[in-house]
């Protein structure tokens, strides 16, 4: 039987150390709303959502009262729209549309965020992901809880810069046309190679189509729990460090395990996955910059920094898989910017540079996140930016993604606020150096080989 | 079977074991087990109990209990077994 000990721990993990179910992600396939008349198709993914969906929130809730662990967020995830619009929309606007719906219909059902709002063009854009793609400004200013991606680029097909170049000018329009809330616009638009099909976390969460017509993906937390559990085994060795990492990491997996099943069983939805990321909050102590202070650089972004992190997401994983019966998603740390107090302090104190956050992305999930850079950033740049992320997704086999806001109006040394679970962030520089003549070439950059590895 | 945790956790008062073990007992929730520890200076007592027999759902009953430690001055939580189970035990 249990006893008293293993209870208090767990109820400190929860009420001191933030530990929560980030996310139940309900993932909807809307291929079988397709029409080819707008409001037929509007209308039918309207009703399709609303009628899988309608319980989600309650459930959750009820789930959260009889555990008694948070679920922080209820989340919905559809096809990617440019499949599902493609046959119905002639313009952009008429995908706006769309979005508009999805906003309406999640709204609705009281889910705080719809991802799905997406292409997948990793190797060619067709008209529909073109539109979509050009309609993603208006979309994301006009509507308040949907969330965009674009997979650019895959480690099976290369990169394809033609999308990438469009993306640089997209992410600048959306900031435009979302000046007036600090381009907040950007915050939901993410920007993947090797994108996820089952990924529970927004914004760049969508319903993949190798999956079931509807699945309970959740998102677990923690950092909270990983930065107590290390202040305990302070100056060990790398080995007892890791093991300590290893085993909170298991305990917090098996509450996000307890949880999908429970919704699954509740909703009569199938269980996907459990995606095992250390997730930040603005929260004290919900910060993964603070486990790598904990492990023992000063800051994120000192010399080591990398390494940290790449062991920290390591071990992470390790535990968390034995943990759960399925993994997937992400899966790993998460080192957004905005979101995380321990990396504003960094990148305050002089520690954090753009850079150095490009190159712990190749040790961990996801990559350049919430990030804000001055709002007089080129187009070129920021597609500059988004090729290098998308290189070391592609090179290295792992996901990586972009999600940078270029704060129109603001310059290095402001700060913007995103409020929230956004958070707020101090604007960083970038490389005033061009990349105009690289991005302009057009085209694709081809997969690379799998052998020869150095 | 339907098994519930308790957890009372506040300033060691008298009666506070007495005042839950009544509330249960007229709810006709049976008590399995109970043990209790001082974490950093605090009262933390558990109590295992079986909710089958229990006319009241869980959110009425967890919602009363809550009432209830207002009134002693402690703080007194539901939570089904699973949570702990799925954490401790593989």
């Amino acid at each position: 039987m249990i006893n008293v000990k293993e209870v208090v721990e767990t109820n400190e993990m929860i009420e001191k150390e933030n530990l929560d179910v980030r996310t139940i992600t309900l993932g909807i396939s809307l291929l079988d709303c397709i029409s080819s008349d707008l409001d037929q198709l509007c209308k039918n993914i309207y009703d399709k959502i609303y009628d899988t969906a309608k319980d989600l929130v309650s459930t959750g809730n009820q789930i959260s009262r009889e555990f008694g662990i948070p679920i922080v967020n209820k989340r919905i995830s559809v096809t990617p729209i440019a499949l599902v619009g493609g046959a119905a929309c002639k313009s952009p606007s008429d995908f706006v549309q769309i979005a508009r719906t999805l906003d309406s219909v999640a709204k609705k059902v009281g889910v705080n965020f719809i991802g799905g709002y997406s292409a997948l063009v990793s190797k060619g854009m067709t008209e529909a992901d073109r539109l979509l793609i050009e309609s993603i400004p208006e979309a994301l200013a006009t509507t308040d809880v949907v969330c965009s991606s674009i997979n650019v680029g895959s480690t099976k097909t290369g990169i394809n810069m033609d999308a990438v170049r469009l993306m640089g000018t997209i992410v600048k329009k959306t900031a435009e046309a979302t000046k007036e809330n600090d381009s907040l616009g950007c915050a939901k638009l993410v920007i993947f190679c090797n994108a996820p099909d089952d990924n529970p976390f927004m914004a760049g969460a969508f319903h993949g189509v190798t999956e079931s017509d509807k699945i309970i993906n959740v998102g677990v937390s923690g950092p909270g729990v990983v930065k107590t559990a290390l202040e305990s085994v302070r100056g060990e060795n790398f080995e007892v460090l890791c093991e300590t990492i290893k085993k909170t990491a298991f305990k917090v997996t098996r509450v996000g395990q307890l949880v999908a099943q429970e919704a699954s069983k509740r909703l009569g939805v199938p269980f996907g996955i459990i995606d095992l990321s250390l997730a930040p909050t603005p929260a004290i102590g919900d910060s993964v910059a603070d486990i790598l202070h904990e492990i023992g650089v000063e800051h994120a972004g000192a010399p080591g920094t990398t390494a940290a992190l790449a062991l920290l997401n390591d071990q992470v994983k390790k535990g968390g898989v034995m943990a759960s019966s399925y993994v997937g998603g992400l899966s790993g740390a998460f080192i957004p910017v905005s979101e995380d107090q321990g990396m504003i302090n960094a990148v305050n104190a002089g520690c954090l540079t753009l850079e150095k956050l490009e190159a712990m992305t190749c040790v961990c999930s996801v990559g350049l996140d919430m990030i804000a850079v001055p709002g007089d950033t080129k187009d070129t740049t920021i597609a500059g930016i988004i090729a290098d992320e998308m290189a070391i997704g592609m090179i290295n086999q792992k996901t990586t993604a972009v999600r940078l806001i270029p704060v129109i109006g603001k310059g290095v040394g402001e700060t913007v606020e995103f409020g929230g679970l956004l958070g707020y962030a101090p604007i960083m520089p970038v490389n005033q150096f061009s990349c105009d003549n690289f991005v302009n070439r057009g085209g694709r950059i081809p997969a690379p080989v799998h052998s020869f590895k150095n | 079977m339907n098994k519930t945790i308790i957890t009372v956790v506040g300033k060691d008062t008298v009666g506070i074991i007495a005042k839950v073990c009544t509330y249960l007992a007229g709810e006709s929730i049976n008590i399995l087990d109970i043990s209790q520890t001082i974490v950093s200076g605090y009262f933390n007592m558990m109590m295992v109990v079986d909710m089958a027999g229990a006319a009241k759902d869980f959110n009425t009953v967890a919602d009363d209990l809550e009432a209830l430690g207002k009134e002693i001055g402690v703080v007194i939580k539901c939570q089904r077994e699973e949570i702990f189970d799925s954490m401790h035990r593989i």
